[in-house]
């Protein structure tokens, strides 16, 4: 067994049965130090793992993310097959347990905005470390998966090719540096010797594991840069893929629950005697801000809650609706900012976003069974660690006493985060109720419609000015709802800037959305941009790319972008094109939207171009999905999407009134990624924040009708008669 | 009371409630879990099976409508081992993410090509309405004309 040392972050050692098992982390621990022990540690050798090599030549890539569709798992994969010179067609990934040896310092890293994190057996960054495990993190969200984590991977990889190479040395009788890694074969040309990774393994396992092992030169890439396809998609088109919800146990019971319909609400009371009359119920158990009826199957509880008139409170926020929440953000927002005195021309507009649910496909579910000081639950979760302190809470246990099963999850979009388990919490105080017989709870559509983490509702107060040759001044804003660094940033050289965050709080529970905040500041300022040009009398896509001199990756896809739409080519009466640009999570995405308005106002959008920098691309096909499902998941929002509140509550509860596009509303989108070197930014959110102002400055060309207030369906667009 | 139901070519005997939707009776009596709960209210098409060969949502369709009709679910769409063209096609452009949707999906274009082998866009439109909160429509919509050019070249049709 190869020592885990403070410094190196890479380990080594045998697996029993002749292989071999590296594992390197982003962290220092030694085994044991942490209390690391994990579920398979007998076949694993004892070691947290990330790559193991087994006498078939197989090599194995623990992946320390859940796979949510985005092909993060695929993405990772490829990094450390890369830099191990595996053949990619004898590598299998598995999903890492959630164990806090996987807790991933890189994200927090990542999210504080840090450049790449140092060579890891250079740097050590105890302090990103021990916030990591403060947070008991392991999370999958804000696009992250492949750009912090991956350099983990590829240390990983380059390390087992560096140890494969020398046991091949060592065996050749040759100096390593003489042999070649490739397709999982180490090779010595001059003596024609070679041997595969699995007969290596062995061998490899007693080698020291190297602390900087060196990484290949990008233009020698073989795997990556390639489209793969990826690992999770066949079992995905056969219905074989097991989800949350799918999970099943011997014995177990099924729950329904209904939740206060107010965030903040109490159960008040609630008479349990119709529903325990019916077939199959077992239990009604009251929870402070639920009740759940626990029965035989899921539709019996479900038909036995529905029996029920639970009585809750509104938490003293049955006044607040929509309308005093944007009443409040407009008295917040105050005065339009000041322009300057020598201004020609000052251009001022409100802009207002409403609340959005993530609506992932699958319903929350959790399983779980206490069974005296110890749980067991089973989640889609993208972040199993921190779900695991949510149950250990919710039972007054402490996290070991908690084993977490993370499943594959259907849809995340941000729903899934760190503090978002409420579906966990309430499915092992369920359980509890019932233990030891295991419970499976799922929510309803309603209840997920009307309990979620929200997209924050925003509202903001632009002003800009411009000189008399309509060059900008100034621009400034007042926001209420939240806001930040990335998602304030304009590209654009305009030498007065200025953004003021105005509060005014609300008991909407809000969440991570699908590119947080840049959903919404992106629809602000590229739709305020835009209405600068317009003030200008210059074309949307030249004033933009006049002001971004200093900005070359941003100039560069907004031309791209523009180019692969033809720009400024004739188009009928009322279509239009409108464009528009955003980085986020490290990705800069230019979008045109072309949009037909007809002359009753309905909002075809035809197609969607999107011009991508995201770095290095790392599986190129997986990348584009990623950007056309975030032009649809936006596109959703910006046409038809809204969470009204009234009465305190979420009104919408289904996807009949909380409505989403679908196939006849798709356009065609067409993603083109350009070539960088830069570090790998995101991929699953950056699609998003560019599409609702693409959609509404060509909306606005294509009828001179600006919309300032989403969802577009709100606004009349009907031709003047 | 017990219902007889013909799933995937089988004889299914179940005891549950009539008024029971075919969608838990498959899910939690059968164990075919490959047919998704989305909503519940016929407006996503997660559920989605083949009723004697028809698309049909299953969250709001009482087991006892489904008495004596064949039910088709994702599980038995190609006999065991192999791939339906549709299945095929979605591996090839990579259609799924998260995935969730996809059986529904799957389930909804196989019975459109069953009766439409090249479907216009219009067509598609009219007869896949699930939801894909993932946005997989862009590939969705080029899996089923690569599926029906393949046709097209093999001269099975067209
Ligand atoms: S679950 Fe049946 S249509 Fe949505
Ligand atoms: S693939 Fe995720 S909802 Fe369709």
């Amino acid at each position: 067994m190869g020592k885990w040392t403070r410094r190196a972050f890479i380990g080594a050692g045998s697996l029993v049965g002749g292989g071999f098992v590296l594992g390197v982390a982003g962290v220092a621990f030694a085994p044991g130090r942490h209390g690391v022990v994990s579920a398979d540690a007998a076949d694993k050798g004892g070691l947290t793992t990330w790559i193991t090599v087994t006498p078939d030549d197989f090599v194995t890539i623990l992946v320390p993310h859940c796979e949510m569709g985005q092909g993060s798992q695929t993405g990772l994969a490829m990094m450390a097959a890369e830099e191990m010179e595996a053949d990619w067609d004898r590598v299998r990934i598995e999903e890492a347990p959630a164990l806090d040896a996987y807790a991933n310092a890189y994200m927090l890293r990542a999210f504080t905005g840090d450049a790449m994190p140092a060579p890891l057996g250079r740097a050590i960054d105890y302090g990103a470390y021990r916030l990591a495990r403060w947070f008991g993190t392991q999370a999958t969200g804000g696009s992250l998966a492949v750009r912090g984590t991956g350099y983990g991977m590829r240390v990983a990889g380059a390390a087992a090719r560096e140890m494969l190479l020398a046991a091949a040395a060592e065996r050749f009788g040759v100096p390593a540096h003489e042999c070649a890694a490739a397709r999982s074969r180490i090779t010595h040309a001059w003596s024609r010797q070679s041997a595969g990774f699995g007969g290596l393994a062995k061998a490899a396992a007693a080698i020291p594991a190297p602390a900087d092992p060196p990484l290949k030169d990008p233009d020698t890439f073989v795997i990556r840069r390639t489209s793969k396809p990826r690992f999770d998609i066949p079992p995905k088109v056969d219905g074989s893929v097991r989800y949350g919800i799918d999970f099943t146990l011997p014995g177990m019971l099924h729950a329904a629950v209904d939740i206060a319909p107010v965030e903040g609400g109490r159960l008040v009371s609630v008479d349990p005697a119709p529903a325990k009359a019916m077939p199959g119920v077992q239990e009604v158990v009251e929870l402070e801000n639920a009740v759940a009826v626990v029965a035989d199957s899921y539709w019996r509880a479900r038909k036995a809650l529905a029996a029920l008139r639970p009585a809750y409170d509104d938490a003293g926020h049955g006044g607040v609706s929509s309308a005093t929440i944007f009443a409040a953000f407009d008295e917040a927002l105050g005065d339009a900012p000041e322009m300057p005195a020598e201004a020609a021309k000052v251009v001022t507009a409100d802009y207002r976003v409403p609340f959005l649910a993530h609506a992932t496909m699958e319903p929350m579910a959790c399983t779980a069974r206490v069974e005296g000081d110890r749980a067991e639950v089973w989640a889609g979760t993208q972040d199993p660690l921190n779900a695991r302190s949510i149950a250990a809470g919710a039972l007054d246990f402490d996290a070991d006493q908690v084993q977490l099963t993370n499943l594959m999850l259907g849809g995340g979009y941000g729903r899934r985060l760190p503090f978002c388990f409420d579906y966990v919490d309430l499915g092992v105080r369920i359980a509890k109720a019932m233990s030891p017989a295991p419970v499976k709870l799922v929510w309803s559509r309603e209840n997920d419609i009307q309990h979620d983490y929200y997209r924050p509702a925003a509202m903001c107060r632009y002003a800009g000015a411009l000189d008399p040759d309509g060059r900008p001044l100034a621009v400034a804003a007042h926001y209420a709802g939240g806001g930040d660094g990335e998602s304030l940033f304009m590209p654009y050289s305009i030498p007065d800037q200025r953004f003021d965050g105005r509060r005014a709080p609300h008991h909407v529970r809000e969440g991570a959305w699908r590119s947080v905040l840049n959903s919404q500041h992106g629809f602000f300022k590229e739709s305020f941009i835009d209405e600068m040009a317009h003030a200008a009398g210059r074309d949307p896509y030249r004033f933009r790319r006049n002001l971004m001199g200093g900005h070359p990756r941003f100039r560069a896809a907004l031309d791209r972008a523009a180019e692969m739409a033809h720009w400024g080519s004739p188009l009928p009466e009322r279509e239009g094109r409108g464009i528009a640009v955003a980085e986020s999570f490290g990705s800069i995405v230019a979008q045109v939207a072309h949009v037909a308005v007809s002359p009753e106002g309905r909002v075809r959008v035809r197609n969607v171009h999107a011009a991508v920098d995201c770095g290095d691309v790392v599986n190129p096909d997986s990348a584009a999905a990623q950007i056309e499902g975030g032009v649809i998941f936006g596109l959703s929002a910006a046409m038809v999407g809204e969470i009204s509140i009234a009465g305190g509550r979420v009104v919408e509860s289904n996807f009949n009134d909380h409505r989403m596009i679908r196939m006849a509303d798709a356009p065609d989108v067409r993603v083109e990624f350009i070539r960088s070197d830069h570090r790998p930014g995101g991929l699953g959110e950056p699609g998003v924040p560019p599409v609702a102002p693409a959609v509404t400055n060509a909306v606005f060309a294509a009828t001179g009708i600006r919309v300032r207030d989403l969802p577009i369906e709100k606004q009349d667009l009907s031709a003047p008669i | 009371m017990p219902i007889a139901l013909t799933v995937n070519g089988e004889t299914r005997t179940v005891d549950v409630e009539p008024d029971t939707p075919l969608l838990w009776v498959l899910r939690d009596t059968l164990g075919l879990t490959g047919t998704k709960f989305g909503c519940g209210i016929a407006a996503c098409g997660a559920c989605t099976v083949h009723l004697d060969s028809r698309a049909v949502r299953t969250c709001t369709l009482p087991v006892s409508a489904a008495e004596g009709m064949s039910i088709t679910t994702i599980e038995g769409l190609a006999p065991d081992g192999a791939l339906h063209a549709v299945q095929h096609a979605w591996i090839d452009q990579q259609v799924p993410q998260c995935g969730y949707c996809q059986s529904g999906m799957i389930m909804a274009v196989s019975a459109l090509l069953a009766q439409r082998p090249d479907p216009n866009d219009a067509q598609i439109d009219a007869a896949v309405t699930n939801i894909c909160r993932c946005g997989t429509f862009v590939r969705v919509r080029r899996a089923i004309h690569a599926i029906a050019d393949g046709g097209k070249q093999e001269g099975r049709h067209g």
